[in-house]
């Protein structure tokens, strides 16, 4: 770690700590306390049409996103090339599935996007903090496709498995890259610095939908009985079911 | 044999006037509140019409309820789990707000504010989801008192099921209200669709709800009820249902809708059935069996054996004394004038319907028969058949023999205790609908005079245990009272300012929840533990 600026070390060490940190007791606290708010806040009551497209085509497109960000991030080069896939061979496949990935997402995106700042009924159901979430993922997706389409399928390519993937991982590890992620280029600087930022607004805005994926419900019976029991009083100072501020004015 | 209690509820449709005090009381109560202006826990339709939501009774396109598949096992129409967790990123079946109404208001400032003149100054419709003006064009109903037809009438699901052509014009129409709120289905397929178990039937009174703090928002419930009872509050984003009044019914008073029903059609009463027996009455082969399957679940609160067993499973004594008493049963089952709705969607409702008497005699009447004579009716019935057939598609799915036996029952109540009050002989027998003297009576007493005792017989919830939990925390109120909650409001009046509640706290002493709590509110949030449905544990993607 020679040769860092204490800039790049708050920008690149510390700030990302405090994301995960946000986003680990950010979730504990709203999942005690704010139960109610816990929700996908589904807007298909209010428009359907283009929902019916846009949704669906996001979250299967994020799912290969993800699952390419795991793939490629989270499992270091020497493996790969310990169970034989020659390095020309992945960065294919990564162009290749990454771009499907992209084309799904950005399409999704545009979709989404489009109907939430240009159907009036959709735009008023949305509270500031899943703007700002939503402004993020955009940032997050909008870096992700340039680097994936401009740079690694069009461009001249740039092997972020030897730089910001090790950073990252060494996030993990406690012994980050700094100097990786502070000579990538910004195209890559600036999406993961978004993406921190995702990751610390997440447990606040409706992104928590996500780890809710009812799988169980595959296995439970179909009708649910319930007998009543008292139920514990609110948490003092927690102020019970709070309703978020959202819709227009009447 | 796993015996269940459920409060279940009966509407004689003669008596509705459809002045819709029930719908508003119920709004006053539930869902005056930004989410949920769309949101009719209680509506009155005009039949025939297209409903609320329109043409909700059409299962082709919402999907709502069950179905058999091939081998005759029950699926929910909307398809099988796994697809539904596939297809959760958007619901194909959910109806959009405009299939509701777009809710408006007016802005009433502007009549205030407006200048003085000559003009009159008027206000427009805003829309309460954009805040912008807007043209209203759909809504609850919009068709009032067949208002629009035959342009609208004539799409109800129910006429275009019918052999005959309906005609709208002045001369033959027909029309009734129906006033609707959930069910209290005893197979719902609303819990069988919610991916995260938040919605669940209560053990001890059936009652449906969703849990607010479980739901999620995935919005399958909206679409796999065939009734469209449950709606999606758009600003909480979590779905919300008629909930049955519980905190009335818990304390032993009937649901607002009833308690202000104008007409004094509403019936509230216990019957108790076999759990066990659901699923396979359920999945009847035929459509037009179901109804009969039903009645077939329900036990009789009168036979010692039912009653012994029913105590030795844990329920209370004054509840399965109440279940004798309850008018719901012997409506349904004792007297057989009530019928369910729609009993092909196989939800088992528990919301039972005495079907109309009066625009079937109206019809026989124009077409110059004596509507005095319930030979007579019937003898015009066969020729006419009209409006008997579109009852038989709400109540029977379709067959009309249960429908044409009720509607002869009831006429031959008319004609028998007018015989009475006149002192003269009627020269008709009511054998020969299957009544004997006594059960007119009984009817009579039940839909004629129709007492608030006789009419609500609803036993104060037990609640020891939860009470003496809930007797430790000073500082419980309803869970539902929060902001955005369904229960939103404010601690409301103390429950001696209100006299029901007073009446039932000295009756049932610590036995009710009222007795129990201090302040004589219920704090309902219940356990945990699902039990095995009367469908067993799941099997992936089907029924199981
Ligand atoms: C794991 C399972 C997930 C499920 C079951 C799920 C489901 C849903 C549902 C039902 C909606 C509401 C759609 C509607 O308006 O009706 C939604 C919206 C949304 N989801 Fe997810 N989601 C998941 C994961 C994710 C992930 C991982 C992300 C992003 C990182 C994400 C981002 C979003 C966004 C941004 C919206 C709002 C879309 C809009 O503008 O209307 N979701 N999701
Ligand atoms: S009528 Fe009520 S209980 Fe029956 S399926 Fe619909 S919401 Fe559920
Ligand atoms: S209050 Fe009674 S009479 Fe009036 S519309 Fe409602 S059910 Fe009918």
């Amino acid at each position: 770690m020679n040769g860092i600026t204490g800039f790049e070390l708050f920008w690149w060490v510390i700030l990302p700590y405090l994301a995960l940190a946000t986003f680990v007791i950010g979730h504990i606290w709203r999942y005690r306390y704010d139960q109610f708010g816990w929700t996908s806040r589904s807007t298909q009551l209010q428009e359907k049409r283009w929902l019916k497209w846009g949704s669906p085509i996001f979250h299967y497109g994020t799912f290969a996103a993800i699952g390419g960000h795991v793939i490629g991030i989270l499992i270091p080069e020497s493996w790969t090339h310990a169970i034989g896939i020659p390095e020309v061979a992945y960065r294919w496949f990564s162009a290749g599935a990454g771009t499907l990935a992209a084309v799904l997402v950005i399409v999704g995106v545009a979709i989404l996007a489009g109907r939430r700042l240009f159907v009036t009924r959709v735009r008023a159901t949305t509270s500031p903090v899943d703007w700002l979430a939503l402004i993020l993922l955009a940032i997050v997706i909008a870096m992700g496709i340039a680097e994936t389409v401009g740079v690694n399928l069009l461009g001249s390519g740039y092997d972020y498995r030897q730089s910001v993937a090790l950073w990252f991982r060494g996030l993990f590890v406690g012994n980050p890259d700094v100097a990786a992620i502070a000579h990538a280029p910004l195209l890559y600087q600036v999406h993961a610095t978004a993406a921190w930022a995702v990751i610390a607004v997440w447990p606040f805005s409706r992104l928590v939908h996500a780890w809710s994926y009812p799988v169980w419900y595959l296995w439970r019976p179909f009708v649910v009985y319930r007998s009543r029991v008292a139920a514990p009083p609110n948490e003092p100072g927690t102020s019970g079911r709070r309703w978020r501020k959202i819709g227009a004015r009447y | 044999m796993r015996i269940m209690a459920q409060v279940c509820m009966v509407m004689n449709l003669d008596k509705c006037i459809g002045c819709h005090t029930c719908t508003v009381t119920c709004k006053q109560t539930w869902t005056n509140r930004p989410g949920t202006e769309y949101v009719y826990f209680n509506n009155v339709e005009t039949k025939p019409g297209l409903g609320y939501p329109a043409r909700y009774e059409d299962q082709e396109q919402w999907k709502g309820g069950w179905e058999l598949d091939r081998k005759g096992r029950l699926r929910l129409k909307g398809g099988s789990r796994l697809k539904r967790l596939a297809t959760i990123f958007y619901n194909p079946d959910l109806p959009t707000i405009d299939d509701y109404h777009d809710p408006f208001t007016y802005d009433y400032a502007s009549l205030i504010n407006a200048p003085a003149g000559t003009k009159s100054p008027s206000v427009s419709a805003r829309s309460a989801l954009t805040g912008r003006e807007m043209t209203p064009k759909w809504g609850t109903n919009w068709e009032d008192d067949l208002a629009g037809a035959p342009g609208r009438a004539l799409g109800d699901p129910n006429i275009e099921a019918m052999a005959e052509k309906v005609k709208m014009d002045f001369e033959s129409v027909f029309m009734f209200y129906l006033p609707r709120i959930c069910e209290h289905c005893l197979n719902p397929s609303c819990v069988a669709s919610c991916p995260s178990g938040a919605m669940y039937k209560r053990e001890e009174d059936g009652i449906v709800l969703v849990d607010q703090d479980r739901c999620r928002g995935w919005r399958f419930c909206v679409s796999g009820c065939p009734y469209k009872k449950v709606y999606f509050n758009h600003r909480t984003g979590k779905a919300e249902k008629c909930t049955l009044c519980f905190p009335r019914i818990e304390a032993g008073l009937p649901t607002i809708c009833s308690e202000t029903c104008v007409g004094r059609l509403r019936y509230l009463g216990l019957v108790l059935y076999d759990a066990d027996a659901v699923t396979a009455a359920a999945a009847t082969a035929d459509a037009q069996d179901l109804y009969e399957a039903q009645l077939q679940v329900f036990l009789d609160p009168n036979d010692p054996a039912v009653a012994a067993e029913a105590e030795r499973q844990g329920i209370p004594h004054d509840w399965v004394a109440a279940a004798r008493r309850s008018p719901a049963y012997a409506l349904i089952v004792r007297h057989r004038v009530a019928l369910p709705l729609h009993p092909e969607f196989r939800t088992m409702p528990m919301v039972w319907y005495v079907p109309p008497l009066s625009p079937v005699a109206d019809v026989t009447a124009a077409a110059g028969y004596n509507e005095d004579n319930p030979d007579n009716i019937f003898a015009a019935i066969d020729t006419l058949r009209i409006p008997v057939e579109y009852l038989a598609n709400l109540f029977t799915a379709g067959r009309v023999a249960p429908v044409r036996d009720a509607l002869r029952r009831l006429a031959m109540v008319r004609t028998v205790m007018r015989a009475h009050q006149l002192g003269t002989h009627p020269d008709v027998d009511p054998a020969d609908v299957g009544l004997s003297d006594d059960d007119a009576e009984d009817l009579f007493r039940l839909l004629a005079i129709a007492r608030y005792e006789d009419r609500y017989v609803v036993p104060p919830a037990h609640a020891e245990n939860a009470g003496r939990l809930l007797a430790q925390h000073s500082m419980s109120g309803c869970s539902l009272d929060e902001e955005g909650g369904p229960g939103m409001g404010g601690a409301g009046p103390e429950p001696e300012a209100v006299p029901g509640f007073h009446l039932q706290r000295q009756e049932s002493a610590d036995d009710s929840v009222a007795g129990r709590d201090q302040r004589g509110r219920l704090h309902l949030v219940v356990s945990e533990r699902p039990s095995p449905g009367p469908l067993g544990p799941a099997t992936l993607g089907g029924a199981g």
